[in-house]
């Protein structure tokens, strides 16, 4: 189930009660030396467990910022995120490291793996830190994302395609119930983009966990279950 | 706790991926506390040496009294004293030899030896009647007994015949020290009813005056008065703790070079770990802890390195110590706990120090900043400015402090902002060479190489600013030494004008020796001479009594002198006064000194100031039968003797023969030259070997800082590479490139090595030792200097360029499409 809001405030007040995300007016201006740009200007997105939902728009709309401000990396000007009912904006640093480290897995257009460790110390990185490294499921993943071969392997010895994979794993390790993806196919030719996707939704799938993509790409969001598009900081 | 090791695991995974950056930063850790912990090991054995040497005698440590007018007095004033109410213990002291080596045997009574004088001769109760009653014991250190090749309960004889009791091991007894009971050191010695000293035990009790029952035979001698090791040895330790300190500060260019190639490097992971859920707090206390695991790690190989460095020297400087101040250091190295915390310690902090500024960019990292490799290079250009402005700040300082500062401290600060100045500006200048290279050429690989090098310069500005300080101080401290070395012939040359020097035991063997004498044709002139201890400002004074020969006249090394000066010294009414005590005293040429003597005050005008390197007294010359006329109990037992030429070694074997004189007593000019020589090579080797550390050091820099740059750097060559430069020509460059800027590096190095040699000349020396040299500069030392600098420079590429020449293309084209 999904609603899409519009960036009215009546509208933000439709909230489905099993709202894994539930974003509402959040707002966010960067300052530069010359002027003030708004990114976001009172968006409200609801997204539910299990549900997979494709962020489009063009470059500059915004989608990276609101998944940043979802994942707690940068703070808003005003509104709300709440994640499995926590206020994610009211949080310190640290409560927001926390929610990342045990609720939210995060998927980067770079990968963003760490070039010293191999795959599989990077697969069961997050889910380490976190306290709850499940082996099972890390071979679970290592199966379904066909790492089988690349365990020692490092990332520099991956192609981009596995690199992601790779990535995608870390990410569920931890069974979060949020996943973010920025672009995660973005750096990748288009077979593989799909492939990766598919196993991405398919994991979601199996883990029930929300799903947020931010994507260019229609033929990828139509794969998922809804799609919102930002333009200039708003839900158009 | 277990997302700390797990954090930890993944910072600590970037060092197994990169071993050789992990090398790069061990070394700097390693050589920083190596170099520092050996010189503070060597410095903390000798302070250990005084201390034990202070403890044997109950001497500065504890007052006492002493003769006034001769080494020793009669017995019955320990006697009178007792019964005044004086707690007073007599101790004897003499020279004796046993297997031809030199010992200081001690006689106290330790029934009434004061608690305070020291543990050492304080025999405990069980012990008492061993050592007091026949056959008695010798107590040795360990070192002597060793040194003796002796065993306990073993009873030698002195050279001269005499028993000593079975020797028994006191581990904190001073080295070529024997203690035995006094009555047996008396007549060992042949010195029945005589004293050496008294040593004055505290009480609470009102004293009758000394005067009074001692009349003027005694003087009282404060504890903590007189001849302090410490206080003598002090600037020859602070000049070794500089060194010590400047060769940390070397390794740190490399430990800081190398942790901050490795925070960059690791940007990205920090980003994210972040992102992963790692907050900020845990991140940087995780990077905490890793510094400091590897700090320990480094800090404790560092450790036993400067184990290793110290052993090695101590040899040399237990030699110096014992040359110049007489001080026995023993040779064993033993080392303090303290030692090893302080090594630990003093690893940590310049870790933390090296790694400040990088820590506190991963606190302020914002987590979406984009992670630009080696963006902190560029950032570093922005510090160009701010480098520029801190460098004149601080030669500003120096000459500042050079001005108004008067103390050593003070000196060693004046060298600290000129060379760290010096360093800062390094840079600045590199830049602006370069810029003007840049700006005065046309073809387009040429312009690239100049702005190539600018912008390698950022990265290779720490290692660069090690070897210029590592230089600077070759050149400073090396024209030093050859200044020195230079001066220091010609001065010995002066000083010891006479051929043969004669000490007799007494003023009538004296008179015999001189009545043979004058029966021998090859004596061409007898010159008498009378030396004694005088305070002047309550600092100890040699004054010595010099005959009114051409012998003297000739060679004597006068640095400043009045019209007349030797006709003056003639009169009596005048004296020569050393370099180091007119400086301390204030005094010139022409001025008045006044000196106690046993008949009353002396004042004399200062005739001439004369240079008197290596002595840490203060000395005054004065002609002898003014001498004689003023210490009239001093014995004249002192004879200088010129003799023809061939014929000092028959001299010297007849003399033997006839007065029996050993070493001590009858020495030869050359034989006392070649030990002076020694003595100071031996203290200079130690100097010298700290230098070609630094140096190393600083060559380990260079290399390090090239290797980590040229893996850095591929993605600049590349596209060179692939517009048609060869990977050979692309060396090529690479090689010129940084030999040139080497070479700028060294010119420059040269004039700041020059004037550091004038600080340490005109500044430091004067203020540690009380003496100045002439400033000689010796163009060869130099041109050598620079050779090495190329020559390391040279060596440190050789490897970074075979590694380009031998590069794959496959590697080079991955580079060229996936990291520009």
């Amino acid at each position: 189930m999904v609603d899409i809001s519009s960036t009215t405030d009546e509208a933000a007040m439709h909230i489905p009660q099993a709202a894994m995300l539930a974003i509402q007016s959040l707002t966010k201006t960067y300052c530069s030396a010359q002027e003030q740009i708004a990114v976001l200007r009172g968006v409200c997105v609801h997204v539910s467990a299990g549900e997979s939902v494709a962020l489009t728009g063009e470059s500059g709309s915004g989608k990276s910022t609101l998944l940043h401000l979802i994942a707690g990396l940068d703070e808003a000007d005003g509104g709300s995120i709440r994640i499995d009912d926590t206020e994610v904006i009211a949080l310190a640093d640290r409560d927001r490291a926390a929610i990342r480290r045990d609720r939210i897995g995060l998927v980067f257009q770079q990968f963003n793996l760490i070039p010293s460790l191999t795959v599989a110390d990077n697969l069961a990185f997050q889910s380490r830190i976190a306290g709850r490294h499940d082996s099972h499921w890390q071979n679970e993943l290592v199966d379904r994302l066909g790492l089988g071969n690349l365990l020692k392997r490092y990332p520099e010895q991956l192609s981009g395609g596995q690199q992601q994979r790779v990535a995608i794993g870390r990410a569920l390790a931890v069974r979060p119930s949020l996943l973010l993806a920025d672009e995660p196919t973005g750096n990748l030719d288009e077979a593989t983009a799909d492939d990766v996707t598919d196993i991405a939704l398919d994991l979601v799938k199996r883990t029930g966990c929300a799903f947020l993509m931010a994507t260019h790409s229609t033929r990828l969001a139509a794969k998922l279950d809804r799609k919102v598009r930002l333009s200039a900081g708003r839900i158009a | 706790m277990k997302q700390g090791y797990w954090i930890l695991a993944v910072l600590l995974s970037h060092w197994r991926r990169h071993p050789l950056q992990l090398m790069t930063l061990m070394v700097g850790l390693i050589s920083a506390t190596a170099l520092w912990s050996g010189v503070e090991a060597l410095n903390q054995q000798a302070r250990a040496s005084y201390d034990r040497a202070a403890a044997v005698f109950g001497g500065s440590r504890t007052a006492m009294l002493v003769g006034q007018r001769s080494s020793s007095f009669s017995q019955q004033l320990f006697v009178d004293l007792r019964r005044a109410g004086w707690r007073v213990s007599p101790v004897v002291e003499g020279r004796v030899r046993v297997q031809g080596r030199p010992l200081r045997l001690l006689g106290i009574e330790p029934v009434t030896f004061p608690a305070q004088a020291g543990s050492i001769p304080a025999v405990g109760a069980p012990d008492l009647k061993s050592f007091i009653t026949p056959p008695g014991e010798a107590l040795v250190a360990p070192e002597t007994l060793t040194a003796l090749a002796g065993t306990e309960g073993a009873a030698l004889r002195t050279d001269d015949g005499e028993s000593l009791p079975p020797l028994k091991v006191h581990a904190r007894l001073a080295p070529d020290v024997v203690v035995v009971d006094i009555g047996l050191a008396q007549s060992i010695l042949h010195l029945q009813g005589r004293l050496s000293r008294l040593l004055v035990g505290n009480t609470r009790s009102r004293l009758p005056p000394l005067e009074t029952v001692a009349g003027d035979m005694l003087r009282y001698v404060e504890a903590d008065a007189g001849t302090d090791l410490e206080h003598l040895t002090d600037s020859f330790h602070l000049n070794l703790s500089a060194f010590g300190l400047l060769s940390f500060l070397v390794g740190l260019f490399i430990v800081y070079s190398a942790i901050g190639l490795a925070f960059e490097q690791r940007m990205p992971m920090f980003r994210t770990l972040r992102a992963c859920g790692v907050s900020s707090r845990q991140l940087n206390g995780v990077l905490l802890i890793e510094l400091l695991v590897l700090a320990i790690a480094g800090g404790l190989i560092g450790l036993a390195c400067g184990y290793l460095i110290a052993a090695g020297l101590l040899p040399d400087v237990a030699a110096s110590l014992q040359g110049l101040y007489g001080a026995q250091v023993s040779g064993a190295l033993a080392l303090r706990p303290e030692w090893w915390g302080a090594g630990l310690a003093m690893s940590a902090i310049g870790t933390l120090a090296a790694s400040a500024t990088s820590l506190l960019k991963v606190i302020r990292l914002p987590v979406l900043a984009a992670a630009q490799p080696y963006a902190w290079r560029q950032s570093q250009r922005r510090w160009l400015g701010w480098q520029g402005v801190t460098a004149a700040a601080m030669l500003l300082a120096a000459i500042i402090v050079l001005t108004l500062g008067d103390s050593l401290i003070s000196g060693f600060a004046v060298l600290a902002l000129l060379l760290l100045g010096a360093a800062l500006a390094l840079p600045v200048l590199l830049a602006l060479v370069l810029r003007i290279g840049e700006r005065s050429s046309r073809r387009p690989l040429v312009v690239w190489f100049w702005a190539d090098s600018r912008q390698q310069l950022p990265a290779l500005s720490l290692a660069l600013m090690a070897l210029l300080l590592a230089l600077a101080v070759n050149v400073g401290v090396g024209t030093m030494v050859e200044s020195f070395s230079k001066t220091f012939t010609a001065w010995l040359d002066g000083r010891l004008a006479a051929d043969v020097y004669v000490n007799a035991m007494s003023e009538a063997e004296a008179r015999d020796i001189e009545a043979s004498l004058r029966a021998r044709q090859e004596v061409t002139a007898i010159l008498p001479s009378g030396r004694a201890e005088i305070e002047i400002g309550g600092r100890p004074v040699e004054i010595l009594g010099l005959a009114d020969h051409a012998t003297y006249r000739d060679r004597w090394p006068l640095l400043e002198s009045r019209p007349n000066a030797w006709g003056d010294l003639k009169s009596g009414e005048a004296a020569f006064v050393s370099e180091q005590l007119a400086r301390r005293l204030k005094r010139r040429p022409g001025d008045r000194l006044d000196v106690g003597t046993p008949t009353g005050d002396w004042s004399l005008r200062i005739a001439a100031i004369y240079a008197d390197y290596g002595n840490p007294k203060g000395q005054i010359a004065v002609n002898i039968d003014a001498f004689t006329t003023r210490f009239p109990d001093l014995p004249r037992t002192r004879l200088g003797l010129r003799v023809s030429p061939g014929k000092i070694a028959p001299l010297i074997d007849d003399m033997r023969k006839a007065f029996h004189l050993d070493e001590s007593r009858l020495s030869n000019q050359s034989t006392l030259k070649m030990e002076s020589k020694v003595i100071f090579n031996r203290t200079f080797a130690v100097t010298a070997a700290l230098n070609t550390f630094t140096l190393g050091v600083a060559g380990v820099a260079l290399l390090t800082s090239l290797l980590t740059l040229s893996h850095s750097r591929l993605p600049q060559l590349a596209p060179l590479w692939a517009l048609g430069v060869t990977r050979r020509q692309l060396a090529g460059i690479e090689f010129l490139k940084t030999i040139f800027i080497a070479f700028i590096t060294a010119m420059l190095a040269l004039p700041l090595g020059l004037l550091v040699a004038w600080c340490l000349i005109a500044v430091v020396n004067v203020r540690a030792f009380g003496w100045r040299l002439p400033f000689h500069v010796f163009p060869l030392h130099l041109a050598e200097l620079v050779v090495v600098a190329m020559l390391a420079s040279l060596l440190a590429m050789l490897i970074p360029l075979l590694r380009l020449m031998r590069m794959p293309p496959a590697a080079l084209i991955r580079i060229f499409s996936n990291e520009r």
